[in-house]
């Protein structure tokens, strides 16, 4: 099972070696890099490319690693209780499995991605440790043990809002997705646009590193933002002159009033060519 | 000279776990590294470097224990092809292994550089020729310890040059980046509070009790789960902090952004804060300081921002106060110190670098307030003293030790 990209999702060799080495050993690959660099998509292009289901858990501030595993659906249980629907003695029937559960359950090997996993509680991936170490969790209510048959592939993400402990990190594989350099951009902006004209995407690709360098800029532009702007520039049908000199649809890629402020005051300022 | 890259980059401040080392191993033994230098410094960095603030140091390791390994060599098409379909290497016995001829770095050299121009052709797990998956130290694939790297990895650059590159010099820890980071650190102050008075309704447990009862409602009270954090941040905007200003700005903007106190306020100073503090940078605006310090109390965490950075007598002299036709009762580390009784939990982030420290005024304030460089590592120790600090405990002018928390950790 070896993982080789996919043609809408480019990958540098770097991270296609460490996918396939946290496949074949096993261990969950934690994902960090800039907004926008594709980590989630990651997850995504390997269901593609291996022809594996993928389960996306979405996690949030209130999320508990225990729903990732399963949810015991007290709510529905106490509604049958009073109204005498259901089987209320089976709890079976009200526990639902999370992504994880649902992975370790399934008969055939499954993709779970657990999505920014830094948004939750900094307890979280401790709580985490052993079912990923064991690939199996314990069902309190029925006292059942569930065993992954087939032990799913884990991509982790974390976008750095807090630090990840360590013995959590121990046990992953870990790769940082670098910003991608304008070379490997072009590559990446072709996907998405196929047909750009080579003068159009020289000057966008110039003032977006450009702005990207600007040492007091508050937010950095994304590649994701970057193909957005291509897409508003194209469809507007500006050429490439007009771009260096008014940067048309800034909006695109500035977020904040700050920035744009700062961009307009550099912009104005003489500067060497092609910097 | 496994074992050896372990220790040198133990040596270096990553602290690899052997658990780490020997996934490392495994990830090896399965020929992940493809016995490329340029594949192994990815994979390595992979499996035993967790955080990206280690990637520079990790890079300089690499490059100084690699430096010369992978010196690059003439070599033909032919010999070329047949690396780069590598064999898988077998296992050696013990008694092999002592075999393997060990040499030093020239001899390699200069034996492979013979080697090359006797060699005719395609050798796959042989103990003499170039080839792939022997125990020749010449080729790629091969299980000898030493040996040089022929082929077997793309591009043209090696690794130990990607290594010297240190693209990854501004992710350090030791230097701030950006608000985010700031933000990240500060979010560490979050502490759900461990009040142990069971006064919310646990929606979960009573559900269940209920359903367990056959449907009569049994309520179930649990400990809250809220955050009681409260934050005042004093920030010096005196004329040596102006270098500072864009850094400071940064933090002020992250504490700002923080949606997880419960209370937060700020304020500014010159130098010193004495009677009165203000609310904004021009300092038109202020309040009396005892005011602001009746608002707070232990439960409060106060981050004072300044370089610490004046004349002794701004500290230690009533009417020492800097700014003309204001005049202070009392001095400023009477000041300092109310602050510091009324708010154990409280830390002093210092922008400037640690080297100046020795500064007379800058030793004062230390004796009050444990100091931190406004770094994200310093940042983030803070906040560990931050969490650490235990309210009611008296700090009467006892000398505070910056690392008391951290021990007690």
């Amino acid at each position: 099972m070896r993982f080789s990209g996919t043609s809408t999702y480019i990958t540098s060799p770097e991270l296609r070696d460490i996918v396939n080495v946290a496949i074949d050993l096993q261990k969950p690959l934690l994902m960090k890099g800039e907004p926008g660099t594709g980590k989630t998509r990651l997850a995504e292009a390997i269901a593609e490319d291996l022809g594996l289901e993928l389960l996306v858990w979405n996690i949030k501030s209130t999320t508990k690693a225990r729903d990732g595993l399963y949810v015991y659906d007290t709510v529905a249980r106490l509604n049958d209780a009073r109204f005498g629907d259901g089987d209320v003695r089976n709890i079976r029937a009200y526990i639902k499995h999370g992504p994880l559960g649902r992975a370790f359950a399934s008969d055939k090997r499954m993709i779970v991605l657990i999505d920014e996993i830094d948004k939750a509680d900094l307890e979280f991936p401790n709580d985490l440790l052993h079912e990923l170490d064991r690939m199996s969790f314990l069902v309190d209510e029925t006292g059942e043990t569930i065993t992954a048959r087939e032990r799913p592939i884990v991509i982790i993400t974390s976008n750095n809002e807090k630090e990840l402990p360590d013995a959590f990190l121990r046990r992953c594989v870990f790769h940082f997705i670098d910003f991608p350099t304008p070379d490997f951009m072009r590559d990446i902006v072709h996907v998405h646009h196929p047909d750009v004209e080579k003068a159009l995407l020289d000057e966008v690709l110039t003032r977006f590193f450009w702005i990207r360098d600007l040492p007091e800029l508050r937010k950095r532009p994304s590649t994701s933002e970057l193909v957005d702007w291509i897409a508003a520039l194209r469809r507007a049908g500006i050429s490439a002159e007009r771009i260096t000199a008014e940067l048309p649809f800034r909006g695109v890629l500035l977020k904040r009033e700050t920035d744009v402020e700062l961009v307009k005051r550099a912009a104005s300022r003489p500067r060497r060519p092609g910097f | 000279m496994f074992v050896d890259f372990l220790y040198h980059l133990r040596g270096h401040g990553i602290r690899v776990t052997p658990t780490e080392w020997l996934a490392l191993m495994e990830a090896l033994a399965r020929g992940h590294a493809r016995a490329s230098l340029g594949v192994f410094y990815h994979l390595a960095r992979a499996m035993v470097v967790k955080r990206e603030s280690l990637f520079d140091t990790y890079d300089r390791a690499f490059a100084e224990f690699f430096e010369g390994v992978d010196r690059q060599f003439d070599l033909t098409d032919e010999l070329l092809s047949w690396l780069s379909d590598p064999q898988l290497p077998r296992e050696l016995t013990e008694a092999e292994r002592e075999q393997i001829p060990h040499m030093d770095l020239e001899t390699l050299y200069e034996q492979f550089e013979k080697r090359l121009a006797e060699q005719k052709e395609r050798h796959d797990g042989g103990r003499h020729w170039v080839g792939t998956g022997g125990v020749s130290p010449f080729g790629n694939g091969g299980s000898n310890p030493q040996g040089i790297r022929v082929g077997g990895s793309g591009g043209g650059r090696t690794a130990v040059k990607v290594a010297g590159d240190r693209r990854y010099r501004n992710l350090r820890s030791d230097i701030v980046l950006d608000t985010r980071q700031m933000g990240s650190a500060l979010r560490r102050l979050r502490r759900l509070s461990s009040d142990d008075q069971a006064h919310e309704l646990d929606l979960e447990k009573t559900i269940d009790q209920s359903a367990r009862n056959g449907g009569e409602i049994e309520i179930v009270m649990g400990p809250p789960r809220r955050n009681r954090l409260r934050v005042l941040l004093l920030m010096d905007v005196g004329g040596s902090m102006d270098p500072h200003a864009a850094l400071c700005e940064k933090l002020f903007s992250a504490a700002h952004a923080s949606t997880h106190f419960k209370a937060f306020k700020h304020y500014y100073f010159h130098n010193c804060p004495y009677e009165r503090l203000y609310s904004d940078m021009s300092q038109l605006k202020g309040r009396p300081t005892a005011e602001v310090l009746k608002e707070v109390d232990e439960r409060w965490c106060v981050i004072l921002v300044g370089d610490a950075y004046m004349h002794p007598y701004e500290l230690t002299q009533r009417g020492g106060i800097i700014n003309y036709g204001a005049r202070n009762e009392e001095t400023g580390l009477q000041w300092l110190q109310r602050l510091r009784q009324r708010c154990p939990a409280s830390v002093w982030l210092n922008p400037e670098s640690e080297r100046v420290w020795g500064a007379p005024t800058i030793k004062t304030v230390r004796t009050v307030f444990p100091m931190f460089p406004l770094t994200l590592d310093g940042l983030t120790e803070a906040v560990d003293t931050l969490r650490g600090a235990k309210p009611n405990i008296a700090t009467k002018e006892q000398p505070v030790d910056p690392m008391a928390a951290f021990r007690s950790l």
